[in-house]
């Protein structure tokens, strides 16, 4: 009787989740085209519901019903695992994702060590595209795209250990608890630690200025030029989410999660999250994009050294 | 990665067609790419997708219904392409316009060298992923000129303005209203492009010292236009072989140090607000008068030949002109400043990324149309 009861709340629990995935994402598409627009002196989608919200239902309906082109010459099983992969790994982050005191799907005691091999994961789909495709653009993009990820993933992992050693708990939630008094984005060394933290997760989700594995003026669309339809889709969805996550991962690690006053704490945790969305949307409508051997100098001669000397600062910190 | 780098990490060589559909080759060029990785080991440009036969199609025509044809050579900048034609056929026909109509076509090629060098600039930002902002500015601000063009000739893209003998219509004070207007305008968003995008760290980063043209390479590749002025060669053919009001208008010829993509960039943001003071000047001293000269209705020069070349907003743009008496040329060759420019390409890319061509390219604003003529 427990297990049934288990397998159909772990049912619930899922369908919630992916609900909200579904739509945190297309929220985000529509956002971005308003945010972009706006910044270019333009409306961008007006037609579709109240300035354009259902735009991306629409264009969700579309991508259905298009055809599903498979080129002549693609790794065919590669070819089709290649977004499922990009998919899955932003959807199991949702796990460790505390929403609220109580609202968070399972509070795993390694949470930050979970999510940084996720990050890790997803790579590889990006890479399977970029191969099965079978197109020198999108193996280029594919390439490009796997040295990025692997170059960032350092500074990346590094600024989420100083979090972690300044709560004592790999925990989210204990993380979170840990700031109740006082932000970590306040303390001199994690604001550091958050500085590196988003500059390498903009770089782990491939957006402007490091967005060079679908560098649209010189690789058309990168690792997804073959991909239509839902197939692309799933990139696209895989893209938003990540989007959402790495700014979850932010507000969590760094503003308080969801703790805040008067309001509820999920409300909190939206706001943040959100906000940070929007920060990292400005940058991508006014930067342009860093060149790739430019991209792997400022990872490895800047930003892993700076986060090597401020773990060491926080050790020292924590330990005087 | 220098040279001494990649000797030691060598991979299998492989050709990467880029174009002629790719959203940064600037209409249908083809560049045939050998890479080794990401660096490019040699480059080919193959042209002739948008070729139109102009020059045959003008042996054919008379000397009047050509001008519509020169629209679309440089078709963002056919205002400058109806005046170099125009004034060739001119010099062919021995014919002394109107001081009236001289300034105007001062005014209005400098309006259209801005809308060019506008699209040169949102362009090439788009080029370095700076993702449609920087591009979107510059339409609105090209909005403006295209919309005073509509208004003087009924066209926003081809607009046949230019006449032998004078120009269309007379410039009303309306319009004149209209373009002083665009002045006060245009000033600080050109110094608003410069704050988004000329001192920008990662622009910077990307074009400085990137696809550097030397002094002696430009002269011999006989590149012009902004392209040969970044290289630090001071040479503009509106001051050192004045036609129309040039000689009378003040401006300066911003000059390059470097010849690297950043400083033809910055000689076209220069040359706009260059371009800013010649239009108000020539607005100021815009005499009265007729602006068009009566011409007989057929035109049969002698059979004599010229050649004219005037500063395009790409650089000099040629038409040599035979004729053998008859109403029709007997042969119309066109040097465009493009395809020289374009020339020199291949030079400049060899052993840089695959990111940088698409820079070197994006700064050297080349447009297929008057390349393929």
């Amino acid at each position: 009787m427990l297990s049934i009861l288990t397998i159909i709340w772990a049912l619930i629990v899922g369908i919630i989740v992916l609900g909200f995935i579904a739509a945190s994402a297309m929220f985000l598409i529509w956002w971005e085209r308003k945010v972009s627009a706006h910044i270019q002196s333009r409306y961008g989608p007006m037609r579709v519901g109240w300035h354009g919200v259902l735009q991306s239902v629409a264009d969700a309906v579309k991508l259905l019903l298009k055809e599903n082109i498979i080129p002549a010459e693609a790794d065919k099983l590669v070819w089709w695992l290649a977004p499922f992969i990009a998919i899955v790994p932003p959807v199991m982050a949702f796990v460790v994702l505390p929403f609220g005191k109580n609202l968070i799907v399972k509070d795993l005691n390694v949470g930050v060590l979970y999510l940084m091999a996720l990050s890790s994961v997803s790579v590889i789909g990006i890479f399977m595209a970029g191969w099965g495709s079978n197109n020198k653009y999108s193996l280029i993009g594919g390439m490009r795209s796997a040295a990025q990820i692997i170059s960032y993933e350092l500074p990346l992992i590094i600024s989420m250990i100083i979090v972690a050693m300044q709560a004592g708990s790999l925990s989210m939630q204990k993380i979170v608890l840990a700031q109740a008094g006082c932000w970590n984005i306040l303390h001199p060394n994690m604001a550091m630690a958050f500085i590196v933290y988003i500059i390498a997760a903009t770089a782990e989700i491939n957006r402007v200025p490091f967005d060079i594995p679908e560098a649209e003026s010189e690789l058309v669309a990168g690792f997804h030029t073959e991909y239509s339809g839902m197939k692309f889709a799933m990139f696209f969805i895989g893209e938003y989410t990540n989007l959402f996550i790495i700014s979850a991962i932010a507000a969590t690690l760094f503003f308080g999660g969801w703790q805040g006053p008067i309001l509820p704490g999920v409300v909190w945790f939206l706001i943040k999250s959100y906000g940070i969305v929007f920060v990292l949307m400005w940058v991508r409508w006014t930067f342009p994009r860093l060149r790739v051997d430019q991209l792997m100098g400022f990872a490895w001669k800047i930003l892993t050294p700076i986060s090597f000397v401020n773990l060491a600062i926080t050790g020292w910190l924590l330990l005087k | 990665m220098d040279a001494t780098q990649t000797k030691e990490m060598y991979t299998e060589e492989f050709l990467i067609n880029m174009g002629p559909q790719h959203p940064s080759t600037h209409g249908v060029l083809s560049l045939e790419l050998k890479l080794d990785g990401e660096t490019i080991r040699n480059c080919t440009p193959h042209i002739g997708y948008l070729h139109r036969s102009m020059e045959k199609i003008a042996e054919n025509r008379t000397f009047t219904q050509f001008i519509p044809f020169t629209d679309r050579l440089d078709y963002v900048a056919s205002m400058n392409n109806n005046l170099g034609y125009v004034m060739a056929v001119e010099k062919l026909l021995n014919l002394e316009i109107s001081e009236r109509a001289k300034y105007i076509r001062v005014i209005i090629a400098e309006l259209n060298r801005i809308a060019s060098h506008l699209i040169a600039t949102g362009t090439f930002a788009q080029d370095l992923g700076a993702f449609a902002t920087p591009l979107f500015y510059c339409f609105r601000e090209r909005e403006k000129i295209v919309e005073i063009f509509d208004q003087i000739c009924g066209n926003r893209l081809t607009y046949n303005y230019m006449r032998i003998g004078g120009v269309l219509a007379d410039l009303s004070g309306e319009i004149i209203e209209k373009i002083k207007e665009f002045i006060e305008y245009m000033r600080p968003k050109v110094d608003d492009y410069d704050e988004l995008i000329t001192y920008n760290v990662i622009f910077l980063a990307r074009s400085k010292h990137i696809g550097v043209l030397s002094k002696e390479m430009a002269i011999n590749y006989s590149v012009t236009g902004p392209n040969l002025r970044g290289s630090g060669v001071k040479w503009d053919l509106r001051k050192d072989e004045p036609y129309l009001v040039y000689d009378k208008l003040e401006f300066d010829i911003p000059v390059g140090e470097n010849g690297d993509a950043w400083d033809r960039y910055k000689v076209r943001i220069e040359e706009m607000r260059q371009s800013l003071r010649i239009i108000e000047q020539a607005i100021e001293s815009l005499p009265q008068g007729e602006v068009t000269v009566r011409v007989g209705r057929i035109l049969k020069p002698s059979a004599s030949e010229t050649y004219f070349r005037t500063e395009n907003p790409r650089g000099e743009l040629g038409f040599y002109i035979v004729g053998d008496g008859s109403v029709y040329p007997y042969r119309l060759k066109i040097r465009s400043p493009s395809f020289s420019n374009l020339a020199v390409l291949p030079e400049l890319v060899k052993g840089i990324k695959v990111a940088d061509i698409v820079c070197v390219l994006g700064s050297f604003d080349v447009l297929m149309g008057e390349i393929d003529r």
